[in-house]
């Protein structure tokens, strides 16, 4: 009855069968909220009266033998990054505080459509720029596997509320890794889809080029479950995929038939930079796949290493031109006394921005400017071509690459605020599939010596998150990692 | 002072809207005139999280309009951002076009006075969204309307090709003509729909050598009035300035001015051209745009003759001034009931004058066209056909006209009704012409000693006859009677 002992698939399955009640579900998950959340801080805000409204109104539609959707009853948190009319979207940032967007995201609305139980939005870096969530200008978020260390990010809250089962499951978006980051420094399962598979409207846009929605989840069946829902051309985002170029499949039907005749690319030289027990897990992994029969290939991918130079110039100029809205003229915080209508800007941005998005705008603004576009914003271009060459080749010769999520695993809090370089390193294994536009997910694998959990990443060409997910299911079918949860939960 | 000469140059940005039903990226209706901020939603208000959709109709339009003025349609396009911070720009950027617009290089014919045109060249013609309004009327604080942002224009740049105020009216005004045949601009002057900012410097020309004013760019005039004057006004000013200051283009920047239509002047609005950084790049919220050969060929099928060509058409097929052959062109409506109607029937100078004195006088008391007045192009024909073989004069045919607008009655039933047949009966009128020599020995002496008071002698016998007929009587008729009783 309690989703800290149930995936969302096996929760919906009692609450579609009447076995329990989306009630019973929401207001344990509300039970769960009250004892952790005060240590674990993965919500900046939560729906209590409103979740067990819906959850109500779902058990009363199943006893009726009405209709539901595909998430009936079930918990969901969501970023605070996806506009909704309920409630506030303040994606982390003092600027938006209080801002109640006037219509909701697609995924929202899908969600919605589907039955989900929304019980909260979650904690982020601001505006999605951050690894860690400490970035957040309106709380802090723990790891719940170790309080003393950040989730990862920018999607941390969500990861910390699916680990620490404040939801059955969780959207988050990923730029250039928010997503399977902070799943692989959580301990669960995060996918980012092919760039234009899901929607990007009412994603409040960081890098429009580079973000795309992504579930977390306690299980791959329960991140293609969210999947389905959330997939498809949506006629309001021109960059989401027509599905008669790119289908949307059933991403569950077939998730349990492993892939026949799999090749896994891995890159040693690359790998090669993360902590040795994240180097451990992932042969351990590929010896996983080898005894599922699946063949092992070494490939080169000489232009990853500047994926993260590409990055933080597409991503920060991107946002440049995204985040000059924020002003304090149409929306969000105003400055209380401007002299004139330039210190409404200048103030207004000065006073509500935080520190990192500030430095990625100058960045961005920089690399943009006339005499430095060639140089900076056009050649990281090129090298983003580059790089997807390289998957292309790479492709040539097996089914997935397998790498690690990140070079380490969940870091303590504060340790890295002060080197942005150095956070910036934390999404080097993540930042190409965002550069290349293509799938990848992070499914746990493994536990290093201070019992934190490391991550595998998984990516395969654009457009097979059906094949991807098949893939990544072997590995649980053949693992339990997935079954281990921080001992804040109770079992 | 007197050796000194000069000459204009000028080069025009105009940005026309276009007649789309939506704006350039959402789905808000355009409008004119309505509740400040009732025409907005999340994308044109720039809320976070919204996306721009390119409407298909305003790239119709715009590859349309390309056409027309002879510049290539671009196989390949894109949208770029061009960011500044303005309140009445809700993103703080603009969606435009920067290095790959719509249209390239082309051309317009102007016409100029006495039939002649001249070639203007084009620079580029590229699309973008419009912005919002600021509104000072609050007191301490400023408002912003923004139901204007995400309209649809066309900015069309020319080269500095034109070298008076007249040559400037001349193209701006041709401009709408086009934009409104081709159907995809209002070019509704009093909306806003044509915007018009001249770039103006003079080339003068001393004993001592030859100097270049400082360019000066006039900032968003609507009006034809205006754009004629201030240029005109800016040609004056260049003109004292640089004979006051000596100064140069070489010597100061490019500065912007606004136009003063209370005072008729120009006002200096910024000294020195700041040095704009737009930090262009490409939209990654839109997909570029190609225009594949078949679209092309689907766009180029609305293609119509052109005004002007029509225009010099109605000159040489229908040996109309150029004149009447310009006012029949100015709207595409007026020339196509015109050529309907001589395809039924009538003489082109008859139906020129019918259609352009009477008609488009009660089209446009009725705020219409030709085509709105409830009057068949065959109906005007057949008017015209009575007139040309005398059974109503002229003037009563104008009057018949109007009768058929207000009635809907066929011109010989109002011929009819009104008692406008003509008396061309040359025996009937014989007598008449008789019975009024015999009144008027005096006048008929008068013819018969010749000189200057002759001709007026007979205009009053005419006059005479008609007034006896009660206007009835042909003019042609009675005058042919009248030259054969005095000169027999």
């Amino acid at each position: 009855m309690s989703p800290g002992k149930q995936t969302a698939i096996e929760l919906g399955k009692q609450i579609g069968a009447g076995q329990t009640s989306s009630l019973d579900a929401t207001k344990a998950v509300f039970a769960s909220i009250d004892r952790l959340e005060p240590t674990v801080g993965a919500f900046i805000s939560l729906f209590r009266d409103e979740a067990l409204a819906k959850a109500q109104d779902v058990d009363r539609r199943i006893a009726a033998g009405e209709p539901v959707g595909a998430l009936a009853g079930l918990p969901v948190a969501v970023k605070d990054v996806l506009c909704t009319r309920f409630g506030a979207t303040t994606c982390g940032s003092r600027i938006l505080e209080n801002f109640h967007a006037p219509y909701d995201a697609t995924v929202i609305r899908k969600l919605l459509d589907a039955d989900a139980v929304i019980v909260g939005k979650t904690n982020m870096d601001e505006f999605a720029m951050g690894s860690s969530t400490e970035n957040s200008s309106l709380k802090q978020t723990v790891n719940p596997w170790d309080p003393s260390r950040v989730p990862g990010g920018s999607s941390g809250g969500s990861a910390a509320a699916v680990a620490a089962r404040l939801c059955s499951v969780a959207l988050g978006s990923d730029t250039g890794g928010s997503v399977r980051q902070p799943a692989s420094f959580c301990g669960v399962v995060g996918l980012k889809p092919t760039y234009g598979r899901v929607s990007r409207y009412g994603l409040v846009a960081y890098g429009s080029s580079l973000d795309q929605v992504g579930p977390l989840a306690q299980t791959v069946s329960d991140a293609a479950l969210m999947l389905n829902v959330i997939a498809g051309h949506d006629p309001a985002d021109s960059t989401s995929v027509d599905e008669t170029v790119a289908p949307v499949e059933d991403y569950l039907q077939r998730i349990d038939e492993p892939v026949e005749g799999l090749k896994i690319g891995v890159v040693p030289a690359f790998n090669a930079g993360a902590e040795t027990p994240i180097q451990s897990a992932l042969t351990a992994a590929l010896d996983v796949y080898s005894n599922a029969g699946a063949e092992i290939v070494e490939i080169e991918m000489p232009h990853l290493d500047y994926a993260i130079a590409a990055y933080y110039v597409i991503a920060t100029a991107e946002a440049s031109g995204n985040l000059a809205r924020y002003d304090g003229v149409h929306y969000g915080h105003r400055t209380e006394h401007p002299a004139d209508y330039v210190e409404v800007y200048s103030k207004s941005r000065e006073e509500a921005l935080g520190q990192e998005v500030k430095r990625r705008i100058m960045l961005g603004t920089y690399a943009l400017s006339s005499g430095y576009y060639d140089a900076y914003y056009l050649k990281a271009l090129k090298v983003r071509n580059l790089i997807r060459r390289d998957f292309t080749r790479a492709f040539e010769q097996c089914d997935a690459i397998l790498m690690p999520v990140a070079p380490t695993t969940a870091f303590k809090i504060g340790e890295k605020m002060d080197d942005p370089l150095k956070m910036y390193l934390s999404d080097i294994y993540t930042i190409s599939a965002n550069l290349a536009g293509l799938p990848g997910i992070s499914i746990p694998c493994g536990l290093d010596g201070n019992d934190l959990p490391i991550g595998l990443q998984i990516m395969t060409p654009a457009f097979t998150e059906g094949k991807l997910l098949r893939i990544a299911r072997m590995f649980e079918n053949a693992t339990d990692w997935h079954t281990r949860k921080p001992a804040m939960v109770e079992s | 002072m007197s050796d000194i000469s000069y000459k204009v140059i000028v080069g025009l940005e105009i940005h026309v809207q276009l007649r789309t039903k939506t704006k350039m990226f959402c789905s808000c209706a355009l409008g004119f005139g309505e509740e400040a901020n009732s025409r907005v939603c999340p994308v044109c208000l720039g809320m976070p999280g919204s996306l721009p959709v390119m409407n298909k109709q305003a790239v119709e339009y715009s590859m349309l309009a390309s056409l027309a003025l002879n510049c290539p349609v671009a196989s390949f396009t894109k949208w770029d951002r061009k960011s500044y911070y303005y309140p009445d720009l809700p993103k703080n950027y603009q969606i435009s076009q920067y290095d790959l617009p719509l249209g390239g290089e082309g051309y317009i014919e102007i016409p100029l006075d006495g039939g002649r045109t001249k070639r203007i060249r084009i620079t580029r013609a590229h699309l973008e969204e419009d912005a919002g309004k600021n509104l000072h009327t609050a007191g301490s604080f400023s408002q912003v309307d923004l139901n204007r942002a995400g309209t649809p224009l066309l900015e069309i740049v020319t080269e500095p090709d034109m070298n008076s105020a007249e040559e400037v009216k001349a193209l701006a005004v041709e401009l709408q003509r086009i934009m409104r045949y081709l159907g995809v601009s209002e070019g509704d002057m009093q909306k806003g729909h044509m915007r018009f900012e001249p770039n103006i410097n003079l080339v003068i020309t001393r004993p001592d050598g030859q100097f270049r004013t400082p360019i000066v760019e006039v900032k968003n005039l609507n009006s034809f009035r205006a754009l004629e004057r201030s240029v005109a006004y800016e040609i004056e000013r260049q003109l004292d300035e640089f004979q006051e200051t000596g100064r140069t283009l070489e010597m100061g920047n490019k500065s912007t001015r606004g136009w003063n239509d209370d005072d008729q002047v120009t006002v200096l609005q910024r000294e020195k051209e700041e040095a704009h950084d737009y930090r262009y790049f490409p939209d990654p919220d839109l997909v570029p745009v190609t225009t594949t050969p078949e679209w092309l060929d689907q766009i180029k099928a609305q293609l119509c003759e052109l005004p002007l060509a029509r225009q010099a058409r109605y000159v040489a097929e229908y040996g109309l001034s150029d004149y009447d052959a310009g006012v029949l062109t100015g709207e595409r409506a007026t020339a196509d009931f015109f050529e309907q109607t001589l395809n039924a029937a009538g003489e082109p100078k008859r139906v020129c004058n019918l259609l352009t004195q009477v008609g488009l006088k009660l089209a446009h008391e009725r705020d219409g066209d030709l085509s709105s007045l409830g009057v068949e192009p065959a109906a005007v024909a057949d008017l015209a056909k009575m007139a040309d073989a005398g059974t109503v004069s002229a003037t009563a045919a104008g009057t018949i006209l109007e009768a058929m607008v207000e009635t809907g009655k066929q011109p010989d039933v109002l011929a009819e009704e009104l008692n406008l047949i003509q008396k061309s009966d040359a025996g009937e009128l014989e007598g008449i012409v008789v019975q009024i020599l015999t009144e008027n020995p005096q006048v008929v002496e008068q013819i018969a000693a010749g000189g200057k008071k002759s001709k007026k002698a007979q205009g009053f016998l005419l006059g005479q006859v008609m007034q006896k007929t009660q206007g009835q009587a042909n003019p042609k008729v009675v005058s042919e009677i009248l030259q054969r009783k005095l000169n027999g």
